[in-house]
């Protein structure tokens, strides 16, 4: 298991809260709660070590779409980058529905 | 020229169908409960988790893998609790087996203040989790000790439908229930299917073989031989109004638990120098059925 953890900065406007998926295999669990400090957090545990770059450049991409200032929690059980993009969008409808 | 699909009604019909097993935990909580009634208790975002799993290198779970849900069942008070079976396999460490015990607990107390309160657990469970092994022991005993509190009170009925199953621990707290609810894929069964296979070889059990499996631990035979009192298909609407049903049916005659000396003469008409076969079950339970 690896923790990782990156700083990005954010637009003014707050991201809402939401919750997705699931730690099951393949799959992971993300929590978006509001950041206080017009920057983006975002704490990964993944299963799998020796991907952060992955992981910064899924969430730069992520982030260039969806800059609201969020604390982004991830609990990672050896998603692909493709399922990782695939559950932050959901997360992001979730938000707003 | 207009094209009419020609389906056939077992086709409409299945498409027309809500799959209660595709649900995660958190929908199938939310799918028992009247509409709009789903209220979760210790949520992700209380941020419960096991603290155990990682130190042991093992990524958590911010709800730990259990749902509990407060909310109405027909208009009437009542509490859900919904295992994940994709998590750890549904697997009992503390926090989550904590979490069922304590909703278990609150509930019985309101039971006890005039607030009848109805309880459901939705079950997928490999049984006890590893990781935490003496701690998951001791809290499942705590959730047994709840249940049996809990059921003087109110049916306690458990729904069981796959894809995981429910195993270990957790078929011992089926057992206990007032009221189980099955599925066909769903399996109930102390000891799976693998760890048979490991600790007593393939000849006495081959998890490899499905329908053999199914034959001695699904739904259909569970439901036939009296562990399971409903046996639904896999349809979100008909699992929730069979849990209802069950609620406006009321206290039975007699618990499965109260039956021991009927399961205790069924199981020594067992010859156990042969393989018994799903069928000679039945059969064997059909000639005690006193």
């Amino acid at each position: 298991m690896e923790i990782l953890a990156f700083e990005f900065p954010a637009a003014a406007e707050k991201a809402r809260r939401a919750h997705i998926g699931v730690v099951g295999s393949g799959d992971l669990e993300i929590l978006m709660d509001p950041s206080t400090d017009a920057k983006t957090h975002a704490k990964i545990q993944t299963s799998v070590a020796g991907f952060a770059t992955t992981w910064k450049a899924v969430l730069e991409r992520f982030l260039a779409q969806h800059p609201e200032a969020a604390n982004i929690e991830i609990n990672d059980f050896g998603a692909t980058p493709g399922t990782v993009a695939l559950r932050l969008q959901q997360m992001v409808e979730v938000s707003r529905s | 020229m207009t094209f009419t699909p020609t389906l056939s009604k077992d086709v409409l019909e299945l498409s027309s169908r809500r799959s209660y097993i595709e649900l995660n935990a958190r929908d199938r909580a939310r799918q028992l409960l009247d509409d709009g009634t789903f209220h979760e208790l210790l949520g992700p975002f209380d941020r419960v988790e096991s603290p155990w799993l990682p130190i042991q290198g093992i990524v958590p779970q911010a709800d730990d893998g259990c749902v509990v849900a407060k909310g109405k069942i027909d208009g009437q008070p009542a509490v859900v609790i919904a295992m994940e079976g994709k998590f750890q396999g549904g697997s009992i460490g503390e926090v989550c087996g904590m979490k069922m015990a304590e909703a278990f607990r609150l509930a019985r107390q309101d039971n006890e203040k005039g607030i009848p309160t109805r309880a459901v657990l939705s079950l997928e469970s490999g049984g006890v989790r590893l990781q935490e092994a003496n701690m998951g022991e001791l809290v499942i005993a705590e959730i047994y000790a709840e249940m049996v509190a809990l059921r003087k009170y109110t049916p306690l009925i458990v729904v069981i439908t796959g894809p995981t199953g429910c195993f270990g621990g957790m078929s011992l707290a089926a057992g206990l229930a007032t009221y189980v609810v099955m599925t066909r894929q769903a399996r109930l069964s102390m000891n799976g299917p693998e760890v048979i296979e490991q600790e007593a070889g393939k000849a006495e059990f081959e998890a490899s073989n499905k329908p053999f499996v199914w034959s001695v631990n699904g739904g259909a035979q569970r439901y036939a031989t009296g562990f399971a009192d409903v046996l639904v298909e896999d349809d979100a609407v008909a699992i929730t109004a069979a849990v209802r049903d069950l609620f406006r049916k009321g206290q039975p005659a007699q618990l499965r638990t109260d039956q021991y000396e009927l399961f205790i003469k069924r199981l020594s008409s067992l010859d156990t120098s042969k393989q018994w076969t799903g069928e000679d079950i039945r059969n064997a339970w059909k000639e005690n059925a006193q």
